[in-house]
């Protein structure tokens, strides 16, 4: 065929370069409604569901007994259940009907009555909702704090600067898997030097993870993964029931934990039952509630190519925060993994939590290079923060990222570089030299940074942990090296987990340790002149207003 | 932000995965309903399996004894169904680079071809069991790759390769090499990491129809097979 200039020129578009398939109902690869959902259906017999979504109790898999037995508000099933689906979809818009009141009815829904009413919503309204529906009134971000050589001193520096961006929650993991106490605890030690309240975790396999909370090297755990189906549970050694027990394990030690699930994960995994991503995605929500944690993070998360990659797959996504919503539980709303080759589509993507506000607009956005991100890439790296700002200034929106200026970058990431430095010191891992410090100061990558010698750097993890080293040789360490104040955020952040405030649903820290959570910190958004307004949280305002490379019109010399 | 990227190659897949999608001959179903129709190949639901002759079943694979040997487990799907990982490196060259990677460090490989699931992890947790030096590595048929130690939690590793689109023969040569220096109770530098954000636009979707093909493979409680491999 002789080709057509404009359709060549297309062709080369970063959009092309991105994976896009039609639906597939029986393998699951459809994002809102498969043809092989069940009806929405609930029957209650002696207090008890003895039908749910079309199954009776008899057929009820593992996770359809579970959601039956704890996740639903069975006192007002019947009535909810009963509900048009538009009647409730107009609920969850109509700021005349305050949060408060909406949950009573959506917290009784069925998984599938649920999806119905997802499906039922575009995309502007559900922005209208997930504005009405979280539960925190101010809306947060967190990041990723990662580098492809676990280096830990790149770590602290890149943990430091986030933490003085504005980021409440930074997440670590590893490049390999036997460095997680070393960036577990630099990640927390450089969120410390940056910003005291900020808090954090590392994400690894399970029993790791929770073991290094136990030592109080991490303050929270986001990554406790469930699932739609039950062959994608059992696959992974798992039920409902495990999970929920790991869930009482972190509240047990006084620290903050969310689930993780989102679309297209069962997906990838080959395991789908012919349904689509969002009633799959509804069953993991209601396990959630179920297992009485207080959050969720969702919106397809890590398999974000399966919805995206489907019609309508970004509809699902922000449709499926809105029900971690109307569950009354805390969301942190992915925008955390690449999604796209195109600056337009992932701009397009994040648009929906952006404009409305969750309680966590990412989980999160890369404080580092996208290619030091060990998540396999973020949707927004620390190179975007400028048009990131821009966005926030431009729309006044609150995007939970602040502009800094590049001498405080420097002198922070010092801080964080040389804390770091003194906590090796002191717990006698393998010696950070002045020239990484310098180098992480001034550096971009772990490209930038001197090599370490990473086999050392593995025993000396493995020896740590032999020798039962926990938090409080962390704070010692500081103490002694003259960090006091990191040394007393440290400590406070301990002492955090006795207090167990920060369990509350979508709590977070302010720089003085108060605990903003949808407690203290209602949703009470009930249209105009009502719920979180940029312009009336002066001080963020005024820090996002200050973009450093703004001109100031009476100093400008022609 | 834009990476240089076979254009040509990311076409032809981009075809082939419309083409699985709309034009395979026998459409993959669950139809039934049930959440265990999965489990078992049948001709409807799986692929035919293709024997290949440098693959040869042996038996039943027995748990070694001989502390310098590796395990290396490939997915249910390997070489008898699909011929190539998601970057088209073919199922004989990767086997052929770990394996030469463990010999390079004076250690035996044997192959074994894993059944019971196609994720990653918990293949090399069957594999562990299998391999006298408690050491194993484990394959996907779309190339995801992880070394595991006999006594790891599952999920735990000591080296993890999960972004496929990314590895190279050279870096399987290495997994290999690594992977011996473990079961000879070394402390070996991992290999480096290498990560390339834009996999995930570009393959999730094409690894996603990839792992669905090997799932249909997978047999509930069916012991992993010794493979004979010959590359001559």
């Amino acid at each position: 065929m002789k080709r057509q200039k404009r359709f060549e020129k297309l062709e080369k578009r970063p959009v092309h370069q991105d994976g896009f398939v039609q639906e597939w109902d029986d393998e699951g690869l459809v994002a809102m409604h498969s043809k092989n959902d069940p009806e929405p259906s609930i029957k209650i017999e002696n207090g008890e569901i003895t039908e749910l979504d079309g199954k009776q109790k008899a057929d009820f898999d593992l996770i359809d007994q579970y959601i039956a037995e704890y996740g639903i508000n069975i006192d007002n099933a019947e009535k909810a259940n009963a509900m048009d689906s538009n009647a409730i979809a107009k609920m969850l818009i109509d700021p005349n009907v305050p949060r408060s009141e909406v949950v009573k009815v959506t917290t009784a829904l069925t998984p599938m009555k649920a999806s119905d009413v997802i499906n039922k919503l575009n995309f502007g309204e559900m922005i209208q909702a997930v504005q009405k529906m979280r539960p925190r009134r101010t809306p947060f971000t967190q990041a990723h704090v990662t580098n492809t050589l676990d280096n830990p001193v790149e770590i602290a520096a890149d943990a430091a600067e986030a933490a003085l961006r504005g980021f409440p929650e930074l997440e670590t993991t590893t490049a390999v898997a036997r460095y997680a106490p070393l960036n577990a605890i630099s990640i927390m030690v450089g969120s410390q030097s940056g910003r005291p309240g900020v808090i954090t975790q590392c994400s690894v396999e399970e029993a790791v993870e929770l073991g290094l909370g136990m030592r109080g090297f991490t303050a929270y755990a986001e990554t406790i993964s469930v699932y739609g189906t039950d062959k994608v549970f059992t696959d992974g050694d798992d039920t409902p029931w495990s999970k929920g027990f790991l869930a009482s394990c972190y509240a047990s030690r006084g620290l903050k934990m969310r689930f993780s699930s989102g679309s297209g994960s069962e997906v990838l995994m080959g395991y789908t039952e012919g349904k689509s991503m969002l009633y799959l995605e509804s069953r993991c929500i209601y396990i959630t509630k179920a297992s009485g944690v207080q959050g969720l993070q969702n919106g397809s998360v890590s398999c974000i190519g399966i919805p995206g990659a489907v019609p309508s797959g970004i509809r699902e996504v922000l449709g499926e925060n809105l029900m971690c919503m109307m569950m009354d539980l805390e969301c942190a709303s992915s925008n955390d993994q690449t999604f796209s080759h195109s600056d337009i589509r992932r701009t397009a993507r994040m648009l929906g939590q952006f404009i409305a506000g969750t309680d966590y607009i990412s989980s999160g956005y890369a404080a580092e290079e996208n290619s030091d991100n060990t998540f396999a890439g973020s949707n927004m790296d620390v190179l975007d923060y400028d048009d990131y700002e821009t966005m926030e200034r431009d729309l006044c929106v609150n995007g939970s990222i602040l502009p800094i200026t590049e001498e405080q970058s420097i002198k922070i990431r010092n801080k964080g570089a040389k804390a770091i430095q003194a906590v090796f010191d002191g717990l006698g891992l393998p010696a950070i030299t002045d020239e990484e410090v310098e180098a992480a100061t001034y550096g971009s990558t772990s490209g930038d940074m001197p090599k370490r010698d990473m086999t050392g750097d593995i025993k000396a993890a493995q020896d740590l942990m032999d020798r039962g080293v926990t938090v409080s040789d962390v704070i010692r360490a500081l103490a002694n090296h003259g960090f006091d104040d990191v040394a007393q955020a440290v400590f406070k952040l301990a002492q955090q987990k006795i207090c167990g405030d920060y369990l509350q649903t979508s709590a977070i820290f302010d720089k003085d340790w108060n605990c903003i959570s949808a407690i203290n910190d209602r949703n009470d958004y009930q249209g105009p002149g009502t719920g979180y307004r940029l312009w009336e949280d002066k001080d963020q305002w005024n820090k996002i207003k200050n973009i450093p490379w703004a001109l100031d019109p009476q100093k400008v010399e022609f | 932000m834009s990476q240089e990227i076979d254009e040509t190659l990311l076409k032809s897949i981009i075809r082939d995965v419309l083409n699985e999608v709309q034009g395979a001959e026998k459409p993959i179903s669950f139809k039934g309903g049930s959440s265990t129709a999965t489990a078992t190949p049948s001709s409807q639901q799986a692929d035919q399996v293709h024997p290949v002759d440098w693959f040869k079943h042996v038996g039943v694979a027995k748990p070694g004894t001989s502390k310098d040997e590796v395990v290396v487990a490939v997915g249910p799907a390997f070489a008898e169904i699909m011929t190539q990982t998601i970057v088209k490196l073919s199922h004989k060259d990767v086997l052929r680079q770990i394996i030469a990677g463990i010999e390079e460090e004076g250690l035996k490989a044997r192959v074994v071809k894993v059944y019971r699931t196609s994720d990653v992890s918990f293949m090399s947790a069957e594999a562990d069991k299998l391999s006298g030096s408690g050491i194993a590595v484990a394959i996907q048929s779309k190339g995801t790759t992880i070394i595991h130690q006999k006594d790891q939690d599952p999920l735990n590793n000591l080296e993890l390769f999960p972004q496929a689109p990314v590895l190279t023969l050279d870096t399987y040569r290495a997994i290999g090499k690594n992977a011996a220096q473990y079961a000879k109770g070394m402390s070996p530098n991992p290999v480096p990491t290498v990560n390339d954000q834009m996999s995930r636009p570009t393959y999730q979707a094409l690894a996603a129809l990839m792992h669905i093909k090997e799932t249909k493979q997978v047999v509930v409680g069916k012991p992993a097979d010794q493979i004979e491999v010959n590359f001559n």
